[in-house]
């Protein structure tokens, strides 16, 4: 008994030793394992980049898998009380349980992903993605042999559907008859509902797919079947060498040092942060050469006009599914508009999932 | 020469004694793995089993949650396991648990904005009924058709995810979450949440509720005619028969049973920790629960040391993964080590291993 009584006061010893060097403590906490090649693996990326550039200091941890709702509101409970100055919560489902554990925190700093409550120390920052998702629909629509493109989708929510009518509109105008099918998952991340999904989309005679979940099982797919697709938020080459087109890459390295630099300056404040390919916060993956060169070319002059600001996916006229005006010709969509964007452009077919 | 001979009756010591013995050779084995990928096995095992109960800055936090993690996990495990001591499978926790919610969250937001005491026992009786429910439909395919019970509430669950998913987008969705799917939060709620009771522990009602149903499924198995006659059906259905067993009565009032306790504890999660009904709402608890019924050996007692074990291991290595960067999939196969070593030493109670010297004969 005297042994383990010693063996805990030298545990705790040295746990109360550790916490006495100051440097910001940073956590991070990922919907998926960091090994999905695609959403929480660039988040980690992300952190890896943070520790690369501020090194001693700053110190992170991370906590990955960790289910949306009742459990993260723990984790993140845990995470502030064991002495986080700075948490980055990566993902849509943490939204209420991070508003609620800043509340009991105040001096512990949140940034939350993809959300749109933010508090005065709940910050909110998500990516352009649709601006990516322009660039690969113009690419799908010059190279689609079949005219239809296969869509896995996740979720029926705003971010979701926004990319959907990006890649649509940009297919649209360069391919008149092309054809989107999509197929909802209701998961981030579940390779194999995702593969059954690539696999019912191919049976629908779909030549390329796009997809708005995690991990490279599609990819995977595309690959057997000889086909083409997109990476999703990662480069995603390796799991397709010859299917694999472009990727939309997710890059939040230099979003999460700035933003950390804050907290470490004190210049740190609450707000929300929306950046696309113009401020690096949205990539593209190199181009394959299955891509023709023209094409190429084509992407290439898209990627540099959305980056310069001389274009924006969604410019009028557009017209809604059912045949109403949505933008009039060379209108420009608003930001509150695309944030809860809640319908199809015109010429989808099927309904957003109720 | 090692041989095993059936013991006449469970052995008393070794039940004390093959946890003590599993958690041992965990240690011994995690460590090993731990090691293995360049941690310090000693910190690892530690942070997992020791921290959440003794660390000094998270202890007070850690431990009130171990038992409102492990509460939906025992009231689950308790109702499974009366019927599994009858032989009666009920595999679809996980869907009556999502059905119960979705019956108190449908409840509770008829009634909003409307303030009023009576909104929350209605909610718990909608919970009630809305996991009985969905198991009775398997109860009923059984007795009826000879359906099997094990397919028919494994399906029911799948059936139950989509009904989730299809009610979180559509008729319970927040008219005011901006687009988003899912419903609004009970937590704002006040006639219709399940608040902490003690600040800063997160304990609730459904903790105490547990709790409650522990003691009376104890006393039920113990003293009463019907815990009698559930355990006489998982011995002998002709023997029980002879004493009076109404197999199809018992059917159905274990698999009502236990799909009720699955749904007040969808109720009482929806209503407290989790707050809102979105389509990925459950997190597995009712699978975990059949672990746990095992664990617990399908007794009250031993159930509740199982699920707070379980329990236990979660928060612990979330720890560990904060704390230590300990990969999950690492603490995956911690916890998956603690099960088979549980599980695989249990023999220990049931046989005894005799060291014979070989005769020639």
């Amino acid at each position: 008994m005297k042994k383990i009584l010693m063996l805990a006061a030298a545990f705790l010893l040295t746990a109360s030793i550790s916490s006495v060097a100051d440097p910001l403590k940073v956590g991070f906490i990922y919907v998926g394992p960091t090994g999905d090649h695609g959403w929480t693996y660039e988040h980690d990326q992300g952190r890896i980049a943070l520790e690369a550039a501020l090194g001693d200091q700053i110190e992170t941890s991370f906590v990955e898998s960790v289910p949306e709702g009742a459990d993260s509101e723990r984790v993140l409970t845990q995470m502030a009380l064991s002495g986080h100055d700075l948490i980055y919560t990566t993902s849509f489902g943490y939204m209420d349980p991070t508003i609620n554990v800043a509340q009991k925190f105040p001096d512990v700093k949140f940034e939350h992903a993809t959300g749109y409550k933010q508090a005065d120390n709940v910050a909110t920052y998500s990516a352009r993605f649709y601006e990516g998702r322009a660039v690969i629909g113009h690419i799908a629509g010059r190279v689609t042999q079949s005219n239809v493109i296969g869509y896995i989708a996740s979720f029926p929510i705003p971010e979701v559907i926004r990319g959907i009518n990006s890649a649509y509109l940009h297919a649209k105008a360069v391919n008149p008859d092309v054809e989107m099918k999509i197929v909802w998952v209701f998961s981030w991340f579940d390779p194999a509902k995702e593969a059954d999904a690539a696999q019912a989309l191919i049976d629908q005679g779909a030549d390329i797919l796009m997809q708005h979940t995690d991990s490279p099982a599609a990819m995977n797919i595309a690959e057997d079947a000889g086909i083409f697709a997109f990476g999703q938020a990662s480069d995603m080459s390796k799991f397709g060498p010859n299917a694999h087109l472009t990727a939309i890459i997710n890059n939040w390295g230099p979003y999460y040092v700035e933003r950390t630099n804050a907290v470490i300056d004190g210049t740190w404040t609450s707000g929300d942060t929306w950046d696309g390919i113009g401020a690096e916060m949205v990539k593209m993956g190199p181009m394959s050469d299955k891509i023709p060169a023209e094409v190429q070319q084509e992407a290439q002059a898209l990627i540099a006009a959305i980056a310069n600001g001389d274009y924006h996916p969604f410019t009028g006229p557009i017209s809604r599914q059912d045949g109403s005006a949505w933008l009039n010709d060379g209108e420009i969509a608003d930001d509150g508009t695309l944030l809860g964007m809640n319908f199809y452009v015109e010429g989808i077919e099927g309904d957003i999932p109720q | 020469m090692l041989q095993l001979e059936p013991r006449l009756e469970n052995s008393r010591v070794w039940i004390i004694a093959t946890p003590v013995i599993a958690v041992l050779c965990t240690i011994i084995a995690g460590g090993a793995m731990f090691a293995l990928l360049g941690i310090n096995p000693v910190q690892a095992t530690q942070t997992i089993f020791w921290a959440p109960l003794f660390d000094p800055e998270l202890s007070a936090y850690a431990r009130p949650q171990i038992l409102v993690k492990a509460a939906p996990l025992i009231l689950i495990a308790i109702g499974l396991s009366i019927g599994f001591r009858a032989n009666i499978w009920n595999i679809g926790a996980e869907g009556q648990y999502v059905m119960g919610a979705i019956a108190a969250g449908a409840v509770g937001l008829a009634f909003y904005p409307l303030d009023a005491w009576y909104i929350f026992p209605l909610m718990f009786v909608a919970g009630l009924v809305g996991g009985a429910a969905w198991g009775f439909i398997p109860a009923m395919l059984k007795t009826r058709f000879g359906a099997n019970e094990i397919l028919v509430s494994l399906m029911l669950v799948y059936v139950a995810e989509h009904f989730l998913a299809s009610v979180s987008l559509g008729f319970l969705r927040n008219p005011d979450g901006s687009g988003f799917p899912g419903s609004r939060n009970f937590q704002q709620y006040e006639s219709a949440a399940n608040p902490e009771l003690i600040a800063g522990t997160g304990i609730h009602l459904g903790v105490i509720f547990a709790i409650f149903v522990v003691a009376l499924a104890y006393a039920l198995i113990r003293f009463h005619r019907f815990g009698y006659q559930v355990n006489l059906t998982g011995k002998s259905l002709r023997a029980a028969r002879f004493s009076g067993v109404n197999p199809t009565k018992l059917t159905i009032a274990c698999l009502c049973l236990s799909g009720a306790l699955a749904g007040l504890a969808g109720m009482f999660e929806l209503t407290g920790p989790a707050g809102q009904l979105t389509i990925d709402f459950n997190v597995g608890y009712g699978f975990t629960a059949i672990i746990v019924a095992f664990l617990g050996r399908l007794h009250p007692i031993g159930i509740t040391a199982a699920g707070l074990l379980m329990a236990l291991t979660y928060i612990g290595g979330e720890l560990g993964q904060f704390m230590l960067n300990l990969p999950s999939a690492a603490i995956q196969a911690f916890q998956g080590m603690l099960l088979f070593f549980l599980l695989s030493l249990e023999f220990l109670t049931t046989y005894r291993i005799r060291f014979k010297l070989k005769r020639d004969a």
